[in-house]
């Protein structure tokens, strides 16, 4: 077996960067540190994709099963003999491959932002964070185990606050850092607890261990059932909990729309391609136990999916940020792979939701990053957000243009492209599954490509505004990795996933459904036929529908009201409903308790303190008095 | 032996009249020098209980007579003591009347 311990770089090396340029780059050129933290992620890039062909293309399969290999195992905290939480690299199919998604999209991110982020204040500290992302990021997927799992998870968490707030002088990312952070350390607790129910069934951390077939949760099942839902089911229900949060699954999505106010590289980096299918990869990494120990957890996770990529796609089609309406479409994404691990079983072609799932994730990450990317190229040239502001841009960023056209066709599921072959997997494992979530996979394609394209057809063609100065391409820097990453979305689809990531580890053999494929495809047209209609020429079209179909336009472009409802809870109903009484409790009870007491003392030692006079003859006089007072006292005592 | 004729009651009252003398000079007077006499008039009459019960209880032994000369030592040394203390009083205070003296208290 390939010895794969040199792997241990490829976290190291960003954390190595983060700490040079973080401690030391104020002393360099800015230049400097995003050369440093770009070189060392080339290298990292570069070892993975070392590690990926070594893995699935030289060694392969042993025995019609590729292996997991525990590549660095150290024991960092012991508990007991059995229980003690480990640090180290695991080297199977769903954590190499995440090593070339974090790779390739975070080698891409630091090349652009060499372009994007020029002459911003704090480039060097931005390079830094992106570099500790990195790290964190790497950590995550190589995680040996749950808890190390949950280290980097919430490191992760901590970069995502840190890029997000990047702009610190403007209240609105401030305001939107503090929300991501929040939102996902309270689902993180979910997460948290659900560690420690697993852990405390199964006495062990493992991935293995937990993912083994006769391992201690799918072979023996123990702990008593609550509520008629057993042990096991509310563990991963609760780790579902963590990974919704960072996933922006419905109802905990409201800090993703307003995460798009960190740099655009980063909503490309953490936002789009890699942090946010952490849920995902987290459910993945648990999926046998999901499949085989839990199956009620496991339709949570199909309905949460499906539910959020419909709510999401619906609210994408009215917004007018285009950050935003892309941060909608990666939640409607994220919650087809969600919906697709749901509605997957164990083993062979019942795995087929699982292989989807992850291959979905790759070319989401490709496509999503070159969106991403690009919509980053658009603002760079006319310095905003609102697609209200652009228009007939086709002239002026041919490239972006281009790109930008590639990867809407990839994300409405146009064959060939990369998008196609995923979502098409994806549908066939909901029809097989579940009738109800494939009409929702349906509806959701064609909302997708109405949406995508309604944003292309706004920037690029349409009704040239009036800008400040001619917008202009972006430079070249920024442009290569648009271009490698239309390359990826194009061509990643061809990769033989079913041969490659699967829930078993066993391969297997899948093929085109025409009866999944040809709906899919016809409606994504229509989607994108009806997008054409409305948006390519300036017409009154849009206003019309939007005016007959009034409330559903204004529900969506509210977005549900979903961050007044969190508002309303938590301002309304916890804080002057739970958290007043409590202050007033505090405030009147606790404290009034504790200045009574502090009174108590205080009047008494006034009282006494005259005692203490500084006067020795008063003091000998008690001494003398008391003596005899105890003579006395003796005397009669013992006189009889 | 000289004290055949005295009843030890005699001497009793002799020590109990001194001791509280003693104290009542130490309770009462404010001068240190003055309070460390009235110190020493207290241990000379703990001097003369040992000395008349030594002669009348045990005639033929000499402990309560040696420990009166420990007593008598350790006074020694301790006025030794306790005018040095007074010496230094003096240097800070300029004074060793103990009402001036007050300085640690609340």
């Amino acid at each position: 077996m390939t010895n794969y311990s040199y792997t241990l770089l490829i976290p190291l090396i960003p954390l190595a960067i983060f700490l040079i340029t973080g401690l030391a780059g104020h002393k360099f050129k800015p230049i400097v540190s995003g050369l440093t933290g770009t070189m060392g992620l080339t290298i990292a890039a570069f070892l993975s994709y070392t590690t990926a062909i070594r893995y699935f293309f030289i060694d392969g399969p042993a025995n019609g099963m590729y292996p997991q290999i525990k590549a660095v195992s150290t024991v960092w905290l012991r508990f007991t003999d059995t229980l003690h939480i480990d640090l180290g690299i695991l080297i199977d199919p769903i954590s190499v491959m995440m090593l070339v998604v974090v790779t390739t999209v975070s080698l891409m991110a630091h090349i652009y932002s060499l372009g994007y982020m020029k002459g911003e204040r704090g480039f060097a500290r931005f390079y830094s964070f992106l570099s500790l992302f990195s790290f964190s990021m790497l950590g995550l997927v190589l995680a040996t185990n749950i808890f190390q799992m949950y280290i980097f998870w919430e490191l992760v968490g901590v970069s995502s606050f840190l890029l997000i707030g990047f702009y610190y002088e403007k209240p609105s990312a401030v305001a939107a850092s503090k929300k991501a952070f929040i939102v996902t350390r309270f689902a993180d607790l979910g997460f948290l607890i659900g560690i420690l129910m697993l852990s405390f069934t199964t006495n062990t951390f493992d991935f293995i261990t937990l993912t083994s077939t006769s391992g201690p949760i799918i072979a023996a099942p123990a702990g008593a059932a609550f509520v008629g839902i057993s042990v096991v089911s509310w563990a991963l229900i609760l780790v579902f909990i963590g990974g919704a949060g960072k996933s922006a699954m419905f109802p905990l999505h409201i800090w993703l729309p307003d995460a798009m106010e960190g740099p655009t590289p980063v909503s490309a980096l953490i936002h789009a391609a890699t942090m946010v299918v952490a849920g995902v990869y987290l459910v993945a990494r648990l999926f046998p136990a999901y499949a085989l120990a839990a199956p009620d957890a496991l339709h949570v996770v199909a309905w949460v999916g499906g539910f959020s990529s419909l709510f999401a796609a619906v609210i994408a089609i009215t917004q007018i940020d285009i950050k935003r309406v892309l941060a909608f479409s990666t939640m409607s994404q994220i919650g087809y792979m969600m919906m697709a691990l749901g509605v997957s079983g164990y083993g062979d072609h019942e795995g087929l939701g699982y292989m989807a799932s992850m291959f979905h994730l790759f070319t989401h990450a490709m496509f999503k990053a070159l969106l991403f990317l690009g919509a980053g190229s658009i603002i760079h040239a006319v310095h905003s957000n609102n697609m209200t502001d652009m228009g007939g841009l086709r002239k002026y960023l041919p490239i972006t243009h281009i790109t930008f056209l590639i990867a809407c066709l990839t994300i409405a599921g146009i064959p060939p492209l990369s998008g196609f072959w995923s979502k098409d997997e994806i549908l066939a494992a909901a029809l097989h599954h579940n009738p109800a979530l494939f009409a929702i996979g349906i509806g959701v394609a064609g909302l997708t490509a109405f949406y995508m394209f309604r944003l292309y057809y706004n920037v690029f063609w349409g009704q040239e505004r009036h800008y400040h100065h001619t917008p202009h391409e972006s430079p070249l820097v920024m442009t290569i990795p648009l271009m490698f990453l239309a390359f990826a979305a194009v061509f990643s689809g061809f990769l033989p996933f079913s041969h490659l990531v699967t829930s078993d580890l066993k391969t297997f053999e899948t093929h085109t459904d025409l009866a999944v494929a040809i709906p899919s495809v016809l409606i994504a047209l229509v989607g994108i036929g009806v997008a054409t209609v409305m948006y390519r020429k300036p017409n009154s079209l849009p206003d019309r529908v939007s005016s007959s179909i009034k409330g559903l336009y204004t529900a969506s472009f509210r977005k549900f009201w979903i961050d007044e409802v969190y508002q309303f809870v938590t301002k309304k109903i916890i804080f002057s409903g739970v958290s007043r009484p409590i202050a007033w409790f505090d405030r009147h009870v606790i404290d009034d308790t504790m200045n009574a007491v502090g009174w108590l003392v205080v009047t008494t030692s006034e009282r006494i303190k005259g005692f203490q006079s500084g006067q020795v003859q008063q003091y000998a006089a008690v001494f003398v008095s008391s003596v005899v007072l105890l003579v006395l006292v003796f005397v009669y005592l013992f006189s009889n | 032996m000289m004290t055949q004729g005295i009843p030890l009651y005699y001497f009793l009252i002799i020590s109990t009249l001194m001791f509280f003398i003693g104290i009542f000079g130490f309770l009462t007077r404010r001068n240190l020098i003055t309070m460390l006499m009235s110190i020493e008039l207290v241990l000379n009459s703990v001097n003369i209980n040992f000395v008349a019960f030594n002669s009348y209880l045990f005639p033929h032994r000499m402990q309560g007579q040696f420990f009166s000369l420990i007593v008598i030592a350790v006074a020694a040394a301790e006025a030794a003591v306790a005018i040095a203390i007074i010496i230094n009083i003096y240097r800070n205070f300029r004074s060793i009347e103990t009402d001036k003296v007050n300085e640690m208290k609340y």
